[in-house]
């Protein structure tokens, strides 16, 4: 099977869908000429292959870069834009939480949006909190946006293209430090369902829900916690709205406990609501209270001591899990 | 007569006084002593140097990346000469040479882009802003910051920097239209150095300057040679004065170019031409200057050299200060700090829950 970085599988996803479908056009600062000769990012080489019309640089322009998504997508092409990076969100933002994600609901489901937002996040480059800071959980309590955050570079393929297809705003979140994480990808055409999670890892003893980088950690622990006889499940959320709660509930059903992992701040962080569900849904089959592993409340800090020990590592959720095991 | 031009308040001039070769055009020739002026060349050849010391460090792994400023000294130096202490600066990120002017130190830069916070401390009783990452955000607390000083009664002014590709921002237009509406002492220096990352300047707009952009707002705006100290540091002065007798914004476009890469983390070669940049070469900010010093016998070949001698010496031991500083700042749970006044009980817990782990981890 080809091994791909996740840039690479965003582009493989976006090149397929760009072939299969003339609506499907990209956006967005540099997405076309790039700074970097680097194979591992996601537009590379899509000007070259699909010309100006359909791979489009802008100016520095969120707002206009979003807004151009909504209006395009309204008028029934499929675009795909780029924010550099999360932080940047803030300044597309009205045009995505006030306009893609409302404007179905406004129009009595006239319009529609079949958008997606690529956004580049995650900390671990040194570049600082005006650079990264992960916001899904914002994007997440935005009625009427999907959000993906894929952890794998195969499901990153099958899951753009599945956003490409779908006729809602979707934001979909790649952390960047996992394009140059090559993985198995299949090469044929294959679309993974947004809204799916998948357990990536069976275990009997304690669930950890987690997404994106973080799943690279969950894993890392599990295989450690095995050697001394704690078997960990691993669920992959892959998608924070929908939610498959299904899949969160039987395997904390199963296991009886709960350890929520992610990079993003604790405070009003996703895992609030995952804990929130398993409590409502799940509460007898408890037998500990949940955990949570995040990042710390703070900005990401740029020197490279202090932002390691910023991001969540395996150790942590280690100690984690045998709290409560 | 159903249709006829609208006359406008203002019209865009384009200034440039000293010429490539240095020659200056007496008219136009600031009147400042020469000691400003040999504080003038000091300031854009440190820049220079420092920028040059900065990008060895970068590539030997010892410091992260950050924003050369090669090319950009005059429009720099020139606009924050214009400046008084109490005065403002709200720089973008690619300001080192107006920074220093303006106070910091130099161990200070490099510690910032070491990536220590501690290095974007405002110095003592000076009036800077941290660096900005998100593109021309920045103008909107330039405009903020001008509009209390009028609240204020004071006579300061804030002058604030951002590139070609920030006025393609809505920031920026907001903050224009806000000081134009209200008034307030500030000064817009775009510093356009024809690129945008990849993207060149000619595709960020299709106005002929971006000056013109402050005329939309009822703001006057001006063109210049970017690479001529003097014409930036007139231009500013003259925008500083106006705002600080209460006449409102201005705009100076300083047209010059990036010499060097967007940041430490890009290859130029893969969107220009060698040959684009030569062209630039022969405009260099600081060599036509010190051709006009020359001319006026206020500078002598040795002369310069001790400047370079001394200079060197200077940032050999920022150098090594700012080293010094970092392994006194690598202690993680320094993270904490800063976040806000004082450690909320939340966040107690959390530093001292990585205090935790880090004695586990030293044990
Ligand atoms: C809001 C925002 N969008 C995108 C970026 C990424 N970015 C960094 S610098 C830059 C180009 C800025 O060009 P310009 O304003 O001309 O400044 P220069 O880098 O040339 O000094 C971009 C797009 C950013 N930092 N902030
Ligand atoms: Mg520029």
């Amino acid at each position: 099977m080809q091994q791909l970085g996740m840039g690479q599988a965003v582009n493989q996803a976006l090149r397929e869908e760009m072939t299969r479908d003339e609506r499907v056009f990209i956006a967005g600062e540099g997405v076309g000429v790039s700074i970097h000769d680097n194979p591992m990012l996601p537009t590379a080489d899509l000007l070259k292959d699909f010309g100006v019309a359909r791979v489009k640089d802008t100016p520095v322009s969120e707002a206009a870069i979003a807004g151009l998504a909504v209006g395009a997508a309204v008028s029934g092409l499929r675009p795909v834009v780029e924010i550099m990076f999360n932080p940047f969100f803030t300044l597309a933002s009205d045009m995505i939480v006030n306009h893609a994600a409302k404007l179905r609901y406004l129009s009595g489901g006239k319009s529609t949006f079949p958008l997606v937002v690529r956004i580049k996040t995650g900390a671990g480059f040194g570049a600082g909190c005006q650079h990264a800071h992960n916001l899904e959980a914002w994007v997440a309590h935005c009625p009427g946006l999907k959000v993906v955050m894929p952890s794998t570079p195969a499901d990153a393929k099958g899951l753009l293209k599945a956003a490409i297809r779908d006729d809602n705003p979707v934001v979909f979140i790649e952390d960047m430090m996992l394009y140059f994480v090559p993985e198995p990808v299949p090469a044929e055409e294959y679309l993974t369902p947004i809204g799916k999670a998948e357990v990536k890892r069976q275990g009997r003893d304690v669930t950890v829900v987690t997404w994106s980088k973080m799943l690279g950690v969950a894993l890392k622990a599990a295989a450690g916690l095995a050697q001394e006889g704690i078997e960990a499940e691993v669920v992959d959320l892959r998608t924070l709205v929908p939610l498959d709660r299904e899949t969160i509930i039987s395997s904390v059903r199963k296991t009886g406990r709960l350890v929520v992992l992610h990079e993003a701040t604790r405070t009003g962080g996703f895992s609030g609501e995952v804990c929130a569900l398993v409590t409502e849904e799940a509460f007898s089959s408890l037998k500990a209270p949940f955990r949570r592993v995040t990042g710390p409340d703070i900005p990401v800090p740029v020197s490279p001591p202090l932002e390691r020990f910023y991001i969540p590592d395996e150790e942590q959720l280690i100690a984690a899990v045998k709290e409560i095991v | 007569m159903p249709r006829q031009e609208i006359e406008l308040p203002y019209r865009i001039d384009y200034l440039s006084i000293l010429d490539e070769q240095g020659k200056v055009d007496q008219d136009l020739e600031p009147d400042v002593d020469k000691d400003f002026l040999l504080k003038l060349h000091r300031g854009m050849l440190l820049g220079r140097r420092f920028d040059e010391r900065l990008l060895q460090l970068q590539r030997q792994g010892r410091m992260g990346t950050f924003a050369p400023i090669t090319g950009q000294e005059a429009a720099q130096i020139g606009a924050v000469a214009a400046l008084e202490d109490s005065d403002w600066l709200v720089p973008s990120f690619r300001e080192m040479a107006a920074e220093i002017w303006r106070g910091k130190t130099m161990e200070n830069v490099i510690l910032l882009y070491a990536g220590y916070n501690e290095g974007g401390a405002i110095p003592d009783g000076l009036n800077n802003l941290p660096i900005a990452i998100p593109v021309g955000t920045q103008t909107l607390h330039a405009a903020g910051i001008a509009y209390a000083m009028k609240y204020r009664q004071e006579k300061h002014v804030a002058m604030v920097f951002f590139g070609d590709g920030a006025t393609s921002e809505g920031d920026f237009h907001e903050a224009l239209n806000f000081a134009g509406v209200f008034q307030v002492p500030v000064v817009f220096v775009c510093q356009n150095n024809h690129w945008a990352i990849s993207i060149p300047r000619s595709k960020q707009t299709r106005s002929k300057t971006l000056a013109q952009k402050a005329l939309a707002y009822g703001v006057p705006g001006i063109q210049v040679d970017g690479n001529d100290v003097l014409a930036v540091y007139s231009a500013a002065r003259e925008a500083v004065e106006r705002a600080r007798s209460g006449d409102g914004p201005s705009m100076i476009e300083c047209v010059t170019y990036r010499m060097s890469v967007h940041t430490t983390a890009d290859d130029p070669k893969r969107y220009r031409r060698e040959e684009d940049v030569e062209g630039w070469v022969a405009k260099d900010p600081i060599t036509r200057f010190e051709k006009y010093l020359k001319s006026r016998k206020i500078f002598t070949d040795k002369k310069i050299e001790a400047i370079e001698a001394e200079i060197k010496q200077e940032i050999k031991e920022a150098v090594e200060r700012s080293e010094k500083k970092m392994e006194e700042l690598g202690d993680p749970l320094l993270m904490f700090d800063h976040v806000f006044a004082e450690l909320p009980p939340y966040l107690r817990e959390q530093h001292e829950e990585l205090r935790k782990e880090l004695r586990q981890d030293s044990t």
